[in-house]
């Protein structure tokens, strides 16, 4: 029962409308970028890229920009580490309450943000501690550390256990086992959730808005502009952090590419 | 080797578990507490006296609850619709075109939320991509279908997608070739084969697709106030309005636990049931 051609084709241009119905508000945003006009209209009559240079050269941008990095950058390594060991534990080793512990990581990822967004800052309220940057830190983990775990399980499915055992009946110490065996058979894992990590953090909002205090990442900013009138800054600022995220995707796929191009080879 | 197992398994997991009890768990039960103090206090020195909840059922926040619940099914249930073509050809007709799909639509889960949501603003508004240069071309203009209720579903069929399209797929190849191959040799035709074997055999992945859709999409609120115009105004969004506006903590709290009891309850019954091990290692 071999699907036929029409209907493959048809399937194909129906898979295209669905990508194009994702990229079409993606690309409104980018047109709206280069649009001279203070007050955007279509069709755009008169292009311009002033609008980058003011964002590029603006403190406040560099300001968020410095936040968002920071926050996006140490999730990204605390998740590579958490994920590594919570992964272990999710998939290579049998242990008592393991199945629990699979079902449980999984409900922050269910939960809603904003709710618990608002949770972590009566928390840290209750705790003295006065939101900013660090806490947004805390808050993105909750989801992304779960995440990253995930998608480090995905390649500690496929771990041979006898490779360690290997290495054990060698004479290796657990430490060595774990730095000559386990981690180098990870790290691909470990590299696609700290990817991952990143660009969830870096586009991250319900999250970072109760939690960053007086601090105040890109996607913060970006929203309160956008609910107090329209600003040309808005998709000239939205397009740059969807090109930084596209940025690191492309280069991460090619990356792959290289490596899987070149490994045969070696 | 197995008592090695099971202490290397407990050592590991506990970063992951101790940060998740402090941060996850902790704070949930802080909400729990704060949800039967007497409105407007900030501390939990008071004697619980469950007023807030008597708010939230004499003040018709039942009715942002039901339409929050309300739009997710309607969400879920277009989706569903919406992704089952794709979803199949994903699984048994393309090959190279899968990787593409799934590139593409993974990457869309990397912009914020936000910016996407804001796209369709600027596509939808009079003047926008759409009616601009429709009224460029035609010389007639029309009303942006924006600031109403289907907009919101609309947004949130948009924004959920791919938590409905990739479980799906996952569904659908585990439907054997040789069984549909069967039916078709035996005279069933296209609709029956999609009622007898696709739906029952794909019931796992059409589970959890609805599931996560519908628990993410009960808790949204973006999606009604960048498109909707707060024209129905959504349960998470009565949360945050009691926090911030309306300064009433223990009225916030006890609408959170009213939002948390109904995800908690369908997302811990879901996962109950699924097989990880299954599901994501090929192992049973």
């Amino acid at each position: 029962m071999k699907t036929s051609r029409f209907a493959t084709f048809l399937l194909v241009l129906y898979g295209l409308l669905i990508l194009g119905f994702l990229y079409l508000p993606l690309v409104s945003v980018g047109l709206a970028s280069i649009s001279k006009a203070r007050y955007l209209s279509f069709p755009i009559r008169k292009y311009a890229y002033g609008w980058y240079e003011e964002a590029l050269t603006s403190d406040t941008v560099r300001d968020l920009l410095v936040v968002s990095l920071k926050v996006a950058g140490v999730v990204t390594i605390l998740s590579m580490i958490i994920g590594f060991f919570g992964a272990l534990a999710f998939a290579r080793y049998n242990w008592r309450f393991r199945k629990t512990y699979q079902k449980l990581i999984l409900l922050p990822i269910f939960f809603p943000q904003t709710v618990l967004g608002l949770a972590l800052l009566m928390w840290f309220n209750a705790l003295g501690i006065i939101p900013s940057w660090k806490t947004a830190i805390v808050a993105h983990l909750v989801w992304i550390a779960p995440i990253a775990t995930l998608v480090v399980s995905i390649r500690a499915f496929s771990f041979d256990a006898a490779l360690e055992e290997a290495a054990r009946d060698m004479g290796a110490n657990q430490w060595q086992t774990l730095r000559e065996v386990t981690i180098p058979l990870l790290m691909p894992g470990v590299t696609s959730a700290g990817l991952f990590a990143f660009l969830l953090s870096w586009g991250n909002f319900p999250l970072s808005l109760f939690s960053t205090g007086a601090d105040s990442t890109l996607p913060e900013w970006l929203f309160a502009k956008m609910v107090s009138g329209y600003s040309p800054l808005v998709p000239t600022v939205g397009t740059l952090t969807v090109a930084t995220s596209a940025i690191l995707v492309i280069l991460a796929l090619l990356l792959a590419w290289a490596i899987r191009k070149l490994r045969p080879a070696t | 080797m197995q008592r090695r197992d099971a202490r290397l398994g407990l050592l590991y997991s506990a970063p992951l578990s101790l940060f998740l009890l402090l941060t996850f768990l902790a704070p949930i039960l802080l909400v729990a507490a704060f949800s039967t103090m007497p409105e407007k206090v900030f501390n939990l020195s008071q004697a619980p006296d469950f007023s807030a909840y008597r708010t939230v059922l004499a003040q018709g926040y039942w009715k942002s609850v039901a339409w929050s619940l309300f739009m997710a099914l309607a969400a879920t249930l277009i989706l569903l619709v919406v992704c089952w073509p794709l979803a199949y050809g994903m699984a048994k007709v393309f090959k190279r075109f899968t990787l593409v799909l799934t590139i593409g639509v993974v990457m869309t889960l990397f912009v914020s939320e936000n910016i996407r949501l804001f796209g369709w603003v600027l596509t939808l508004m009079k003047g926008g991509l759409i009616e601009g240069y429709w009224r460029h071309w035609t010389g007639t203009g029309f009303d942006a279908p924006l600031y109403n209720g289907p907009i919101i579903v609309f947004g949130l069929v948009y924004v959920y997608l791919p938590f409905m399209l990739f479980p799906l797929a996952q569904g659908i190849s585990m439907v054997p070739d040789d069984a549909r191959q069967a039916a078709y040799d035996l005279g069933a035709t296209r609709w029956q084969i999609l009622r007898e074997i696709d739906l029952p055999l794909a019931m796992p992945g059409i589970m959890v697709g609805s599931l996560l859709t519908f628990v993410l999409a009960a808790g949204a609120m973006a999606e009604s106030k960048l498109l909707g115009g707060r024209a129905i105004i959504t349960i998470a969004d009565e949360v945050q309005t009691a926090f911030t506006y309306g300064q009433n903590w223990p009225l916030g709290a006890a609408l959170a636990m009213v939002l948390i009891a109904i995800i908690g309850t369908v997302a811990i019954w879901a996962i109950s049931k699924a097989d990880l091990d299954k599901m994501m290692g090929g192992k049973s």
